[in-house]
């Protein structure tokens, strides 16, 4: 729609005729905003966040004794349950004593308050690396190297994930979550045993599963 | 009393800047899109506080939806064409070319092998229709989910493994596809998860 407009009557011989030349862009503006509409909506900006994990190998060459090398006094199981129930027990558990096995949530006051207080000196390491980051004393590789030496720490804890199969994912990716803001840099995934699930009915069911055994 | 005239003035907005202005919008949005991939069922991931990104090539991505149903996706039409003749190889199958492009064009698969071929014959409509109610079938007796693994490792070895699933599946599912994984010594992966804001420390 292009206007050509002249300018009245007004011409004077010789002089050469001013045309006033103005293209309509709205039909244009009006098929930019659609397109534009389109790749708003057809595009995902922000890409998904993702976990890495590395899971140990299913090697019938690891013998039992190697996988529960982990000192018992720096383990510490959690078993996921169903309808988000979640328990724990460090170190060994003991079959006879229901009260061995706790209950916990996965509220900040639950296992984030159980993790950081078994995990405190390695919290802590790392808050001041993060602080000494933020202040750009030391630099961004230098902070990352420094963290992962503090998660394998020797005085760290082991936590050992064990979930049901009533358990949900979304279950499991809370607790590997906690694991992370915990900086808790051992912790292993595996599959739920016996004893574990004879534990959680054992809680359940305020220790008669053990008294029965006993008598 | 005379009316006062009103003048008739054509009003003509100059548009150019606006014009302007939207085609640098566009030219941006351009550049930057990433479509959204059509998947053939609604997954909600579960949040974490994990930032890692993602990468964007050689992904292969596990989705799995509440009720167990397995599907895959490759990011690349060639690896998707190489698997699926590899897979022809392994049941016994042959693919014809048309049906190995088809294929390829797929954004997401899970079909049994022994329904692929009946599948890929039917019109585009159809597959999106049934494919939600299909799945890669995925227990002891039958773990043609691990047979699709191996296959496309073996044609790209620089694949990523990526399990996308929604936070209410049941974690005897997820067991199932870890193991077939750890089964084929696949010990790194990532979990897509939903951006969660840290807490407060």
């Amino acid at each position: 729609m292009a206007e050509i407009q002249d300018n009245g009557g007004e011409k004077k011989k010789g002089k050469q005729k001013k045309m006033n030349i103005r293209v309509d862009f709205t039909p244009m503006v009006d098929m930019n905003m659609l397109l534009i509409t389109f790749f708003m909506l057809c595009t995902s900006l922000s890409k998904p966040q993702t976990m890495e994990i590395s899971m140990p190998s299913n090697d019938k060459d690891i013998t039992e004794e190697q996988m529960n090398k982990v000192k018992a006094s720096q383990a510490l199981t959690l078993l996921l349950g169903d309808e988000g129930k979640l328990y724990y027990y460090e170190g060994e558990p003991d079959y006879k004593d229901y009260s061995s096995l706790k209950e916990t949530t996965y509220d900040a006051d639950g296992l984030r308050a159980l993790l950081l207080r078994k995990n405190y000196d390695a919290v802590m390491k790392v808050r001041e690396l993060k602080q000494k980051k933020a202040n750009l004393e030391i630099t961004d590789e230098e902070c990352k190297k420094q963290i992962s030496e503090v998660k394998s720490g020797k005085d760290t804890p082991t936590v050992i994930i064990k979930a049901t199969d009533k358990s949900t994912y979304k279950n499991l990716i809370d607790a590997l979550d906690e694991m992370q803001i915990c900086s808790i840099g051992k912790y292993v995934i595996v599959d739920i045993a016996e004893g574990d699930l004879f534990l959680i009915d054992n809680y359940t069911s305020q220790g008669e599963l053990s008294k029965n055994a006993v008598s | 009393m005379s009316r006062a005239k009103i003048q008739k003035k054509s009003m003509f907005i100059d548009m150019t800047a606006m014009s302007d202005v939207t085609v640098l919008l566009l030219t941006f949005f351009m550049l930057t899109a990433s479509f959204v991939k059509k998947e053939p069922v609604q997954v909600v991931t579960p949040a974490s506080v994990s930032e890692i990104k993602i990468p964007e090539t050689n992904i292969l991505s596990i989705l799995v939806d509440p009720s167990g149903k397995i599907f895959m996706s490759l990011d690349k039409q060639t690896d998707m064409a190489a698997t699926l003749q590899a897979m022809g190889e392994e049941y016994g199958l042959t693919f014809t070319p048309q049906e190995v492009k088809k294929f390829s064009l797929f954004q997401t698969f899970g079909v049994p092998m022994q329904n692929m071929k009946s599948f890929l014959a039917l019109s585009t409509e159809q597959q999106d229709k049934i494919l939600k109610d299909q799945g890669i079938p995925c227990d002891s007796t039958d773990n043609q989910f691990k047979s699709w693994i191996r296959n496309a490792r073996g044609v790209n070895r620089d694949l990523r493994i990526a399990i996308k699933a929604d936070q209410n599946t049941p974690y005897a599912v997820i067991k199932n596809v870890m193991s077939s994984l750890q089964d084929l010594k696949e010990n790194r992966y990532n979990l897509i998860t939903s951006l969660k804001a840290a807490p407060e420390e």
